[in-house]
């Protein structure tokens, strides 16, 4: 039976529901807006005797949970985004060692030290495998708390499931706002999936030794295990793409926009509703994989795409390439730590709508 | 009959890609000895390091992790944290340790992370071709010292002794500064190993054993002269012996 | 049913708690809810603002830009507050700090003296918890019959004896408007 609703914060709801997956070990560094995140794992995990280290910077945090995650364990590191620049490194090793393991990214503003307040600017860091090496890993965006809490749980499943880094990418309201949420069942430890590439308890089986490792110096092996790697990843695009759709069929303009935009843009649907204008929004839950076919799709039935984002325009240039040319695709950001409105994403649509109907 | 002299089973047997006069390939041998004799060879796990000892996985035959330069302590906590009961082994070079990672060795070592640390100390950025380490005696000369190591004049800083570095912090239990030059002292520094090993297994904080190294190829010298210059150099520098031992047994 | 309250506040006003308690009551009370609160840089005595809304159906952007009902607990909140209110929306004004209403005719204005009602009741710590009772009853929206329960949760078990101060405070921001 499902558990009451609790009210938490996005942080919280992301910790809570990490412990549940069966997270053993998590390794983190503070930085405002997901200080709740290490607080929470901090009481949780050291009350459930796992394992919680405040490391001594973000650089430390994630080498941690890669060695921790080569032995097997399922294990997670958090921070925002300057943080998750100093993770890039580890991030790439992980990804070359092939490697599951969580990262949770509430982004904040930027560039450089920038604004502890919301921000989405870190799409391209994380949908372009942000550190050194052709690599990509799964990014996903929740848009509410229940999501961010759903989508670690699961998070740590694909991890496992595809050998690679998870990365879920929220902001600083997904993680700051208190929502109702219902949290999945706690994971039987015991239960989850056994892993013969890791390190560690040889004694048990006996089997021939297991090495973690990203380096080879022989370029066609090298070579031969890049192209392996993309071969997955091309299982991943078919088996891993993930988004929401409200009102495309009808709409004439489509938003597109991931997390807390896409909040925003539903508020700009409701106005719609009372104005009696047709607008829909689409939602890349999963941004790597980017849900390109079926933006094609809606591209070739001829919907005209406003992209919204807590940005400059990062996201927009996938729904660019995705379309192809074959419909427009305007842009509309707020950053700093400015969100739009949903008034002023509304009046943007409205303009786009009524310019090209010649209204 | 006894057997006097047999190659180590946690040591394959196959030529290693060392230089003549190298000290990692004595150094893995002591590693190994200690691990055969603990009997822990399907317990151990070794970090093998950015720099020329990213090859130990060729060598052990035990399981291995590869972390970037420099993070070995990090990754090494994440393992025997998660896998307490094995024994885990940190192999760093001195760039590794106290260039790049100088923060990750510090604070593990504080945290008293209950890892060994085999802290290759050769003065020299081995793998690279002969850059300045932390490590690198005033006036050594080096392909980024040309003029040997000048502290104050060309702003090189001062070579930095590691041990006494981390004997202030209070996670520390075992440090000893140990050399390949010479039998006695390689045999002295399978003893340190072996200590810190068995403290690490009984779970007494964090353990390092630095071994002074020589690297004939980068210093331009013959092998001999090279350890030569390991006992004579470096060890003026750099004392060996038990640097801090705040172990159980040594209290009593 | 959708309410979407501008709360604001100086932190130490418990502007944030209000915000809170409103939407776990309005959780209890089996509605949907988001709680945005905004601090500014300073812990103690700078801005404290929540975006807080309650309704019967899935909640679109939790960023509260046109407010049908705000809550101004302090003077410097006033102009913003008066500024981004909805055309013919409520603003309830904490009168013992806030002397005028404003400006704005089309506003539904709400007076209410929550510092002195909370100071006579014996602490002016719950004039948060006076205005929450005003807004219970002007907006209808959460009807705090659960507040109680709630409490309990939300106090650690040494303040609990604080609730029946807290509850009659509810009371007294209800019969006050
Ligand atoms: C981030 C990063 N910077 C630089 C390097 C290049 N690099 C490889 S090995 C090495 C030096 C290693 O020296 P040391 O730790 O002393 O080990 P040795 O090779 O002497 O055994 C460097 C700088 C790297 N691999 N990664």
């Amino acid at each position: 039976m499902a558990e009451d609703k609790r009210l938490m914060k996005g942080n919280e709801a992301i910790g809570e529901a990490a412990v549940r997956a069966g997270c053993r070990a998590y390794f983190g560094y503070p930085i405002t807006p997901q200080n709740e995140l290490t607080a929470y794992m901090a009481k949780n995990m050291l009350d459930k005797k796992r394992t919680f280290i405040q490391a001594e910077s973000e650089v430390s945090a994630i080498n941690m949970v890669y060695g921790a995650a080569a032995t097997g364990a399922r294990t997670m590191t958090s921070s925002s985004s300057p943080g998750l620049s100093l993770k890039q490194e580890g991030i790439s090793y992980a990804c070359g060692a092939d490697l599951p393991l969580v990262i949770v990214n509430v982004q904040r503003s930027g560039p450089g030290l920038g604004g502890i307040s919301p921000g989405q600017s870190d799409y391209f860091q994380s949908t372009r495998g942000g550190g050194h090496g052709d690599y990509y890993h799964l990014v996903l965006a929740p848009k509410s708390v229940q999501e961010a809490a759903d989508l670690t749980y699961e998070a740590f499943d694909l991890a496992d499931r595809w050998r690679m880094p998870v990365m879920i990418l929220a902001d600083g309201l997904i993680g700051q706002m208190m929502e109702g949420v219902v949290l999945p069942p706690a994971r039987d430890l015991a239960a989850l999936p056994r892993k013969p590439w890791a390190v560690g308890r040889q004694a048990d089986s006996h089997r021939p030794i297991n090495h973690v490792t990203s380096i080879n110096l022989v370029p066609d092996e090298l070579e031969a295990a890049n192209r392996k790697r993309f071969a997955r990843y091309d299982e991943i695009k078919q088996a891993e793409v993930r988004f929401e759709e409200v009102n495309t069929e009808k709409a004439e303009l489509v938003f597109v926009a991931y997390g807390t935009s896409s909040r925003v843009c539903l508020g700009a649907l409701e106005m719609a509703k009372k104005a009696g204008v047709e607008l829909g929004l689409f939602r890349p839950i999963s941004l790597w994989p980017f849900p390109e076919k079926r933006v094609a799709e809606l591209a070739a039935k001829g919907k005209k795409f406003l992209a919204v984002e807590m940005s400059m325009g990062q996201m927009v240039e996938d729904v660019r390439l995705a379309a192809n040319g074959k419909t427009e695709v305007g842009f509309y950001g707020r950053c700093g730590g400015n969100i739009p409105s949903e008034e002023e994403v509304f009046a943007e649509a409205m303009r786009l709508v009524g310019t090209k109907s010649g209204k | 009959m006894e057997l006097a002299y047999g190659h180590p089973k946690s040591l394959k047997p196959i030529q290693t890609k060392y230089c003549p006069g190298c000290g990692h390939g004595v150094i893995h041998r002591l590693v190994a000895e200690v691990v055969d004799e603990m009997g822990l060879q399907e317990r151990s796990i070794i970090l093998n390091p950015v720099g020329c000892a990213i090859w130990a996985d060729l060598y052990f035959d035990f399981d291995s992790v590869q972390p970037a330069h420099g993070r070995t302590p990090a990754a090494a906590t994440g393992i025997k944290r998660m896998l307490p009961d094995h024994l885990v082994i940190c192999y760093q070079g001195d760039g590794d340790l106290a260039a790049i990672g100088t923060a990750e060795a510090v604070h593990a070592a504080n945290r008293g992370e209950k890892f060994t640390t085999i802290f290759v100390n050769n003065a020299i950025y081995g793998m690279t071709g002969g850059q300045m380490a932390p490590t690198t005696l005033v006036g050594q000369k080096a392909t980024t010292a040309p003029y040997g190591r000048d502290p104050i004049e060309a702003g090189m800083g001062y070579p930095i002794r590691v041990c006494e570095l981390l004997a202030t912090l209070g996670g520390t239990k075992y440090l000893a500064r140990g050399s390949v030059d010479t039998a006695v002292n390689v045999r002295k520094t399978k003893q340190y190993i072996k200590k810190a090993f068995e403290a690490q297994m009984r779970g007494e904080g964090f353990s390092m054993v630095e071994v002074l190294s020589p690297c004939p190829t980068n210093w331009q010298m013959s092998p001999p002269e090279a350890a030569e210059w390991v006992g004579q150099s470096m060890a003026a520098f750099y004392p060996l012996g038990e640097i801090k031992n705040t172990l159980e047994e040594a209290k009593r | 049913m959708t309410e979407k309250t501008f709360m604001a506040g100086f932190g130490g006003q418990g502007v944030i708690s209000l915000g809170q308690l409103w939407v776990y009551c309005a959780m209890k009370e089996g509605l949907e809810v988001t709680f945005f609160p905004f601090y500014g840089a300073e812990k103690r005595g700078g801005v404290a603002r929540a975006s807080v809304i309650v309704s019967s159906g899935e909640i679109a952007s939790p960023l509260v830009t046109r407010p049908d009902s705000s809550v101004v607990m302090n003077p410097d909140s006033l102009p913003l507050c008066e500024e981004i209110a909805k055309e013919g929306g409520v603003m309830l004004v904490n009168s013992s700090l806030v002397k005028s209403g404003g400006a704005r005719k089309d506003l539904k204005l709400v007076m209410v003296a929550c510092n002195d009602i909370a100071e006579k009741i014996g602490d002016v710590k719950i004039a948060n918890m006076v205005m929450m009772g005003a807004l219970s009853k002007v907006t209808g929206a959460v009807k705090l019959d659960k507040l109680e329960a709630v409490l309990k949760t939300f106090f650690p078990e040494s303040k609990h004896r604080f609730i029946p101060m807290n509850m009659q405070a509810i009371e007294a921001g209800r019969a006050a408007v």
